[in-house]
């Protein structure tokens, strides 16, 4: 191959890598401080972007100077650096002490408020950025054009780390940041205020963000969607770089461009292929990544976030559930063909909900990439349908084997690690399953999907299919639900309650947590092909981060803690979403403020207010 | 006769020596105390033992076989229970749930997906917890118990998988004083009854002194003493080593340059 | 008698389901080096963290210079003039000598001369050669020596000392009981927790000897040296 050729291919990936690398050190460095993954840093490198193509323009009417180009660049990244300090101030100071979930959710809920503030202030319509004045040109490289302005940003990566290690080395804010990344406590104990400290950083992490974003105009346009695709790379550049050093995450960053500038040579359609492979191999080898550090064991004794003791039905729950489950199956018979679509939907995501809080709730395994096993079922089945020509029956029993088979395959990685690293790799690998779906445009259809997902003849009937529905979903509830009360149920909620004692008395954790897994990838697959033969079609939403969180949602308002919860608050949700959802423009800002809102005053959801309902009679 | 063997076990933290040749042995029925100042080696010792660490040389043998580096999970199975330092317990359970947890766990039945859980060896939990006197408390919430009584419940719960050995971390650390002399007087009980052998550090020297039948003194990764409860008490090393007598001088020219 | 710069009344604490502290009650005075001894798992270094906030105390009182100091954030105790050395070290190890002294450098108290990295290099002259040095490639006495100093940089009136000799060899140990000293002639007032009775009679004017959680002694130092049956009963095995 030419060489000259390589060397630009090289240089690109230079390029990406900086870009990437100024935003996950923003992400870094919060974390390391804080402890906590912020979700909004994808939102904060999107608003850089907005704010850029409104302010850098508006400079460049005075005088078309480069450094005008530059000032506005670095008053966006500031203007976000203080919405920085607003959410430390407004949000991250509450949840500190919260479980990782409930962080990761409450962050997760101003990603979807940000969504849709920048719809209403910047409208939905892609906003091109103006190009960098000085740096519009090409330079020729050994016989190769490469743009200029992707060599300055070769060099901003660098620079961003000597300035970084400038302020890291020679500033007391630095300092106590490094200090603080290594000994949060002592530091305290010396007299330093961390909340202070927790705001500064903040500042600085959001500042990154809103750079990375800022510099990005001359290349791509803002667009709404610029938060979510960004995150999961930045997550996976953290992870693989070490959650907390900024220099991994340069190396790592390197890496990925790398490797996606020439595997994109080798094998075009699977770079994020490359990208999870990378990483997986980098957490099997150093689970902490490349440059990271072990968290140091909690070791504290606090009752769990998740199933408590499983008690069985009372008289009261048994009537309940009685009348509930009548006056579903009798639905069809008085309801209108609306409602009978709402019961299905309901239905397949209370199975969903309910695999999903067999990890979460009674494993302690926070899974943020559920709708992977979803989507993944339902492209099976849907994929089988259209492009296999099978009927519906055997197409249904490929969806829970395709969801099972991944969440083996993906769980035998995710197994082996805890906590937010655990939470960060389920994400990755739905990403990439996301990323799959939605690039193999010849096979998946791409974004558009693939239409003409049918019933076979006996079942197209709404009325049919909604039966079937709920004896696939009930009765697959009713299976797992028997699991919790069995020894493996309570074989997982011991390994969640203490591993040091789970594995003194002879249980195998990994394997066990493992086995889970799997089969909540299976249930889910189950769910996902029902959900993909109801609606007709399936496309990569049914894979996507806000599935995923939607599930979540679900738990969080049904109640983690309840068996039954996942159930309950899979109905709530889809009510609650299904009756608002056409009433305002802007349902996700108010999904986000509701997750916000449940995580810091209602973090027991329904299930727990019921909890407390029976105690009290 | 020799229940287990620690035959010249090293262990190295960077370049920290944790246990230099640490060699001992302990019969069936016997308790045996391992004490010493803090970075001893105590727990470093412990852990190979338990499976928690693999040490870097020598050889765990227990009733003859090689357990050298086994994981936890393994080394509970060939028969050794475990308590820890800070109380392990399965806190959403109840105190039968938990002990249920262990018979199900030593009865290989922790995959078993349909059998109803709360039924399982029901009764064998309460014979266990009765053996330690709480099975008044079977069905509470295990996080409701003071904290004397989860520890007691944790012997339970390592008595479940019917061991030879048992291992204990600090039994009595974080107990109210009236409780530890009771649990210690409840393990030797067992222990001597059932001719379970015991392996305990303690920081509690009555409890020490009252219940082991032989002690060693690790310091700095060495054994330094080894003997009955009275050879260790008399043992002018052992004594030097508790009083810190180690500094003195230096410590008293510091005093006299400052008056 | 001195006045009281430290208050400790009825001290409760632990850890989770476990109690450690049953009532601690002692108290320090102005310009005194008072020694807190006890066998390991005595409860030392818990009353430390109690009085420091680093655990939050479950009963009792801490007042400390005349302010009620109970469950007050650890950075407001440390602000107010109470320096903290931790048993573990804790040394921030990614840092430089000189760095980990910034950490602890606070605004200087009136009528008192600051501590600077100058005036602190005289009394350890070991950091001095290695102030560029990262922290994690120093040895176990000298880091012992920087947690002490970086204490010092806050410019505290009273010092907890936790187990400053634990682990260290003989000569480090004395240049350990000489930084004692230095503080108490610098009017700093100390409070050490201490296994080694040696060291503690080199240094200590006043003794308490806590056992399971709670005080069982108190006296001179020298009372305690000529006292065998309180050593034997509390010290020793």
């Amino acid at each position: 191959m030419d060489p000259s050729f390589l060397l630009v291919q090289s240089l690109s990936g230079l390029a990406s890598a900086s870009s990437l690398f100024v935003i996950a050190s923003g992400l870094t460095l919060v974390f390391g401080v804080t402890r906590i993954v912020n979700f909004a840093h994808g939102s904060f490198y999107m608003l850089g972007a907005y704010v850029a193509v409104t302010v850098v323009p508006w400079l460049l009417e005075i005088d078309r100077s480069p450094w005008l180009f530059f000032a506005g660049v670095l008053i966006s990244a500031a203007v976000v650096g203080l919405l920085g300090v607003a959410m430390e101030l407004l949000l991250l100071r509450r949840i500190y002490k919260v479980p990782e979930l409930f962080q990761l959710l409450a962050t997760f809920g101003v990603v979807l408020m940000v969504q849709d503030a920048v719809l209403k202030i910047w409208g939905p319509v892609d906003i091109p950025g103006p190009r960098a004045p000085g740096l519009r040109h090409g330079v020729e490289i050994f016989g190769q054009r490469f743009p200029a302005y992707e060599l300055f940003l070769i060099v901003v990566g660098p620079a961003v780390l000597g300035l970084l290690w400038l302020l890291m080395h020679r500033t007391r804010f630095g300092v106590l940041i490094r200090a603080a990344t290594r000994d949060r406590e002592m530091v305290g104990a010396l007299g330093v205020n961390q909340a202070l400290l927790f705001t500064g950083t903040l500042f600085l992490g959001a500042f990154l963000a809103g750079l990375g974003g800022a510099l990005q105009i001359p290349r791509v346009s803002a667009s709404a969607q610029m938060d979510l695709s960004i995150i999961t790379e930045v997550f996976v550049v953290t992870v693989i770089g070490g959650m907390g050093s900024v220099t991994g995450a340069f190396l790592a960053a390197v890496l990925i461009g790398q490797l996606q500038a020439f595997g994109v040579l080798v094998f075009p359609k699977i770079t994020l292929v490359l990208v999870f492979l990378l990483m997986a191999v980098v957490l099997v080898i150093k689970p902490w990544g490349l440059l990271g550090r072990p968290e140091p064991a909690a070791g504290r004794a606090a009752l769990p976030e998740g199933i408590l003791s499983p008690r069985g039905f009372g008289g009261a729950e048994r009537a309940l559930l009685g009348v509930a489950v009548a006056s579903l199956l009798a639905l069809p018979l008085f309801g209108d063909a609306y409602a009978v679509k709402v019961a299905t939907e309901v239905l397949v995501f209370a199975l969903a909900a309910f695999s999903l809080n067999f990890l979460v709730g009674n494993g302690g395994i926070v899974s943020f990439g559920h709708a992977a096993y979803f989507g993944l079922g339902a492209y099976a089945a849907g994929l089988l349908v259209t492009k296999g020509g099978l009927p519906m029956e055997p197409a249904l029993l490929a969806a829970p084997l395709a969801g099972g088979l991944f969440a083996a395959l993906f769980g035998f990685f995710v197994v082996r690690l805890s906590g937010i690293y655990l939470a960060m790799l389920t994400l990755a690998f739905a990403q990439i399953a996301y990323a799959v779906c939605f690039q193999w445009v010849e096979f998946t259809g791409g974004d558009n999907g693939v239409v003409g997902v049918w019933p076979s003849a006996w079942a197209s009937s709404r009325h049919v299919y909604f039966y079937l529905v709920a004896a696939c979903a009930l009765g697959a509830i009713l299976a797992l639900r028997h699991v919790i009360y069995a020894p493996f149920g309570a074989t997982l909620r011991a390994a969640r309650d203490s591993e040091p004692r789970a594995d003194a008395i002879g249980i195998d954790v990994r394997t066990h947590r493992w086995l889970a897994f799997t089969l909540a990838g299976v249930a889910a697959g189950l769910a996902g092909g029902l959900y993909a033969f109801s609606k007709g079609s399936i496309d990569p939403t049914m894979l996507g981060i806000p599935m995923s969180v939607d599930f979540l949602a679900m738990i969080l308002l049904g109640g983690i803690q309840t068996v039954m919860g996942a159930v309950v608050g899979a109905a709530a949700f889809h009510a609650i979403k299904d009756v608002f959802m056409p009433l305002t423009d802007y349902w996700r800002f108010l999904l986000g403020a509701s997750i916000i809102a449940l995580v810091l005053i209602f973090p027991r959801g329904l299930g727990g207010a019921w909890g407390a309902l029976r105690a009290r009679t | 006769m020799t229940l287990l063997a620690a035959e010249a076990l090293n262990k190295r933290f960077g370049g920290v020596v944790a246990a230099r040749d640490v060699a001992f042995a302990l019969s069936a029925g016997e308790m045996l105390a391992i004490i010493g100042p803090n970075g001893a080696g105590k727990s470093t010792t412990f852990n190979m033992v338990g499976g928690q660490l693999r040490p870097d040389s020598g050889r765990v043998l227990l009733g003859g076989e090689d357990i050298t580096g086994l994981p936890p999970r393994e080394v509970c199975r060939m028969g050794v229970g475990r308590t820890f330092q800070v109380a392990q317990t399965f806190l959403s359970m109840s105190v039968i749930e938990n002990v249920q947890m262990a018979l199900i766990a030593h009865a290989g039945r922790t995959r078993d997906m349909l059998a109803p859980t709360s039924r399982l060896f029901r009764q064998d939990a309460l014979a266990l917890l009765a053996r330690v006197g709480m099975e008044a408390a079977a069905d509470r919430p295990i996080g409701e118990l003071a904290y004397g009584d989860v520890k007691t419940v944790e012997l339970a719960i390592a008595l479940a998988a019917a061991p030879r050995l048992l291992l204990m971390d600090e039994p009595t650390a974080g107990m109210a004083p009236r409780e530890r002399a009771r649990l210690m007087q409840l393990t030797a009980g067992i222990a001597r009854e059932e001719g379970i052998g015991v392996l305990f550090t303690e920081h509690d020297m009555d409890a020490v002194f009252a219940h082991a039948d032989r002690i060693l003194v690790l310091v700095r990764g060495e054994i330094i003493a080894a003997g009955t409860p009275e050879q260790v008490r008399d043992d002018p090393e052992v004594q030097r080593v508790y009083l810190g007598t180690t500094g003195v001088r230096a410590a008293l020219r510091a005093r006299r340059a400052h008056g | 008698m001195a006045e009281a710069v430290l208050d400790v009344a009825g001290l409760k604490a632990g850890y989770g389901p476990a109690e450690v502290l049953f009532g601690v009650t002692l108290a320090l005075r102005r310009g005194e080096v008072a020694a807190l001894m006890g066998r390991n798992g005595a409860g030392k270094s818990t009353t430390l963290k109690a009085i420091m906030g680093l655990l939050p105390p479950r009963g009792g009182k801490v007042r400390f210079a005349g302010t009620d100091i109970t469950g007050l954030p650890p950075f407001r105790i440390a602000r107010l003039g109470l320096g903290y050395v931790p048993e573990e070290r804790r040394i921030f190890t990614d840092l430089t000598v000189f760095e980990n002294l910034e950490v602890g450098r606070r605004p200087p108290r009136a009528g008192r001369d600051a501590w600077t990295p100058e005036r602190l290099f005289a009394v350890f002259p070991n950091l001095a050669e290695m102030r560029g040095r990262r922290a994690a490639a120093m040895s176990g006495g000298e880091q012992q020596m920087l947690t002490i100093a970086r204490t010092l940089m806050g410019n505290p009136d009273a010092v907890l000392l936790d187990e400053p000799s634990e682990g260290l060899a003989p000569v480090i140990v004395e240049q350990m009981a000489e930084a004692v000293l230095r503080m108490k002639a610098e009017g700093i007032s100390v409070l050490l927790s201490e296994q080694n009775l040696d060291f503690a009679a080199a240094v200590a004017d006043r003794a308490y000897v806590i056992e399971r959680g709670e005080i069982r002694y108190e006296g001179t130092m020298e009372a305690l040296e000529a006292d065998e049956h309180v050593r034997e009963a509390y010290l020793t095995v």
